[in-house]
């Protein structure tokens, strides 16, 4: 059988790097090929080449057999090729339709109106296909991140795609979502479609995918089936060594001072009484689904959102938290799960960044900065916690995410934070990143700060954490120590939901 | 015919997006209107209500050029030398080369299609920002216009037409008692046609994709240049309208003119509710926003409030309409 695609020989040079370099990839109908690599491993340059965003060096892409160029987006999706990009690429401000038909609108009357009722039969009918429940007419950024997904995808098939790649899909997505993801890639499949799917989510590939193509420094390093195939020889064949993927913490930080104590925290509907202790050198994981409350009980402690009632006591003194600032007076520091927004100014140099929060520290006369101290400090950090860049007058964008993630780090350590809430410290960030990462949190811990860590990744935070809590619906339900805890302990404890109080909430609702 | 499509110009608008917005500016819009006639008598009289109208023609005709420019996240800050300088082409072929009337009224507006064309690609290939692209193609406008005309005014005393576009009144030809200027009916005929532009073709689509998102735009297939460099010829063509109008009222192209309409031009976009960083906005509101501007002027102008004090409320006017938009996106 002709495979759909046939990538061979690619190569690609960005001014200074190498992105890619003899890649190669096949795709045959109706199979969900996995493409794997760390991050900067050349996976969404190669797409991005596949849909005619950029144009190849040199090598040699062929459909059906036959070779193509494909010269730009409107060309890829003319030969059946559709991307759901890694950052969803919506209008917010547009409708369902709208978005699903930008650049082919159906025109109706003389050729000059858009005729929005067949724009409009249309969309509903690509939803009846993929069994969703959507309106046509509801504008984009009124729709939840998981059906703007569905979106995309909707406006992928729209274009009777042959070939559907799909970057990172379940980045932002909870279990519910993801299993009706799941559910629509089967469809996909059985009408013959080809897909590609990017993700770092190992257990999804377990699920999702029939091969797995792996690819490291723009190269390709093999192709397997993934079910006759084992997590770890995947993960050595990416990093190019073995990692080892149980390293329980060591025990630690049993009778540390209390550095951090919140009680009864409250605030609306999505924080019920929450409190908990963190010691020196521990590091607490939050565990839970989408909308347990972690990272709004972060933002509460944080001074970033207002608590309705609750006390936080650091070093065994009370304090008031109104805002931010008072936070970092206290020696609290809050590192977003969304780097890029609130976490750096990514067209900014790296020691800028890194000394951003501090430069009070970094002045003379109280006006004056001292550049030799900020190139110190800033040195001193980056060689602390190994950030990989050329210089620190690097822009923080050209760096991945991983290192960007340091550089949040780096920020926070200048501050002299010894209270440390990570949310989601290695979402978006590879495999091989992500170890470093790990050892930086111990480390940190080990210096005597204490950490408090939220993730949505089970097998992360049970490496990670000494204690664990749990969060359901605002509420802990729970707290487990490292030696205790298990994915199945947590995962109860996580949707161990409210009973009572739901069925008085059912029989309030139905008094009115 | 004409008012059946205004009012469905109006229902487009008053119902595509953003309505409370609109609410908002038109309360506001009648607020004043009652206010100023409870302070003084002569406010509502019907003289004075045509003279508003009149005032707004100019400044309203700019304004939906610029609300195109804006709901794209762009901005055109040569919107006023531009109508300028189309006067001033008019003058050139009217009165400097004596050619025919229609072929003045397709100068002015060739000429404003031609400028706003070099702007949108000095945006869109150059990559130039559009307020630095458009700062230079003002001040470029300006200099050409005093160049050709050696800074003198140019008449229309050869084409007795010519001040008929905007002072004749077609309506008052059938409603004697309400002699509205043709200018006022040319603002809303070109309202009305251009929201609906903006909310039933594909170039308006684009124009609030592009503001939404470009890179989006660009990634689904659509030649983002190409429609960027429309839409800033469009409006460059508009404006070619808002030259003729003010041309027709003085009877001449003054040359020196036009600097500083384009803020009064943008100050009716933001109060009408048009977001600055693009992706949102109305015609109506736009009209609206440009009818609060002149009742404002009018009104303080009658009570004698002095000139100076009268742009001091207009500042206060524009940053009161913003923050009243950030409330309402705050709450929502």
């Amino acid at each position: 059988m002709t495979p759909l695609v046939a990538i061979t020989h690619l190569c690609k040079s960005f001014p200074g790097v190498r992105a890619l370099h003899n890649a190669r990839l096949e795709i045959v109908a109706g199979e969900v090929h996995a493409l794997m690599g760390e991050n900067g491993a050349g996976k969404s340059t190669l797409m991005k080449i596949l849909a005619g965003v950029y144009q190849k060096d040199s090598g040699e892409i062929c459909i059906d057999g036959q070779p193509v160029e494909i010269a730009s987006p409107r060309a890829a999706q003319a030969l059946g090729i559709g991307i759901i990009h890694q950052e969803l690429n919506l209008m917010g401000h547009l409708s369902v339709a709208q978005n699903i038909f930008i650049g082919r609108e159906p025109l109706g009357r003389m050729g000059l109106f858009i005729d929005t009722d067949k724009m409009a039969r249309d969309t509903a009918a690509i939803f009846e296909r993929l069994h969703l429940n959507l309106e046509p007419h509801t504008l984009v950024s009124d729709l939840t991140v998981a059906r703007q997904q569905m979106v995309e995808i909707a406006k992928a098939l729209s274009f009777d795609s042959r070939v559907l790649i799909m970057d990172e899909p379940t980045a932002a997505l909870n279990n519910a979502e993801i299993d009706d993801l799941f559910r629509i890639i089967g469809q996909l499949k059985r009408h013959g479609v080809g897909i590609v799917y990017i993700s770092h989510k190992m257990d999804e590939l377990k699920r999702i995918s029939d091969r797995v193509t792996v690819m490291r420094d723009g190269q390709y390093i093999g192709t397997v089936p993934t079910a006759s195939t084992s997590m770890d020889t995947i993960i050595g064949m990416m990093v190019g060594r073995t990692l080892l993927e149980d390293e329980r913490p060591p025990q630690a930080g049993q009778g540390g001072e209390a550095l951090l104590e919140v009680r009864g925290l409250n605030r609306g509907r999505s924080i019920k009484n929450v409190s908990f202790t963190v010691r020196r050198g521990e590091i607490l994981g939050f565990a839970g689904l989408m909308g347990a409350g972690r990272t709004e009980v972060a933002r509460a402690v944080f001074g970033a959102d207002k608590k309705d009632s609750g006390e936080i006591w650091v070093k065994g003194r009370r304090v008031e938290v109104g805002s931010p600032a008072d936070a970092v007076e206290h020696g609290i520091g809050y590192l977003s799960e969304d780097r890029k927004h609130f976490g750096l100014a990514t067209g900014m140099d790296v020691q800028t960044n890194i000394v951003m929060t501090s430069l009070r520290r970094f002045l003379s006369f109280g006006f004056l900065l001292k550049p030799a101290a900020i190139q110190g400090a800033a040195a001193k950090l980056i060689a602390q916690l190994g950030i990989r860049t050329p210089s620190a007058l690097q822009k923080v964008a050209l760096l991945s995410g991983g290192n960007q993630q340091k550089i949040v780090i780096a920020k926070w350590l200048v501050r002299d934070c010894d209270i440390l809430f990570f949310d989601e410290p290695t979402r978006g960030i590879d495999v091989g990143a992500k170890s470093e990462i790990y050892k930086l949190l111990n480390a940190l811990a080990a210096q005597g700060r204490a950490i408090v860590m939220i993730s949505s990744e089970l097998p992360e935070v049970l490496r990670l954490s000494h204690r664990i809590v749990v969060m359901c619906e605002g509420r802990v339900t729970g707290e487990l120590s490292a030696r205790d805890a298990t994915q199945e302990k947590i995962m109860q404890l996580a949707t161990r939901r409210e009973a009572p109080a739901a069925a008085s909430g059912a029989v309030a609702a139905a008094a009115f | 015919m004409t008012v059946s499509k205004l009012l469905q110009g109006i229902k487009t608008a008053a119902f595509s997006s953003n309505t409370r917005q609109k609410l908002l500016a038109f309360a506001s819009l009648l607020g004043l209107l009652i206010f100023f006639s409870m302070a003084s008598p002569s406010f509502m009289q019907t003289d004075n209500m045509v003279g508003i109208l009149q005032a707004t023609a100019v400044n309203g005709v700019l304004a939906i050029a610029c609300t195109f420019v804006i709901i794209t996240s762009g901005i055109d800050l040569s919107v006023g030398t531009l109508m300028t300088f189309c006067a001033v082409m008019a003058g050139v072929v009217l009165t400097y080369w004596g050619l025919p009337f229609y072929l003045g009224v397709a100068a002015a507006i060739f000429f404003g299609a031609l400028s706003g064309f070099i702007s949108g690609v000095l945006i869109a290939k150059l990559k130039i920002p559009p307020f630095i692209a458009t700062l230079g193609m003002m001040l470029m406008l300006k200099g050409l216009s005093l160049v050709i005309t050696h800074s003198k005014p140019i008449y229309f005393n050869d084409t007795p037409e010519f001040p008929l576009i905007a002072q004749d009144s077609l309506i008052g030809y059938f409603l004697p008692e309400l002699p509205i200027p043709n200018a006022v009916l040319i603002l809303f005929v070109v309202a009305v046609v251009s929201s609906l532009v903006l909310n039933k073709t594909v170039l308006g689509t684009y124009t609030f994709a592009l503001g939404s998102n470009e890179e989006a735009v660009r990634l689904s297939g659509v030649n983002v240049d190409r429609w960027k460099i429309i839409v800033y010829t469009l409006s460059g063509a508009i404006c070619g309208i808002a030259g003729l109008l003010i041309a027709s009222r003085l009877n001449s192209a003054q040359p020196a003119l036009g600097q500083g309409y384009e803020l009064d031009a943008i100050a009716a976009v933001v109060i009408g509710g048009t977001s600055l960083s693009g992706g949102a906005g109305t015609i109506l509101g736009t009209i609206i926003g440009a009818f609060i501007m002149s009742v404002l002027t009018n009104g303080l102008r009658i009570m004698s409030v002095a000139q100076e004090w009268q742009t001091v409320v207009t500042g206060l006017i524009i940053i009161a309409a913003v923050y009243a938009d950030i409330l309402r996106k705050r709450k929502s």
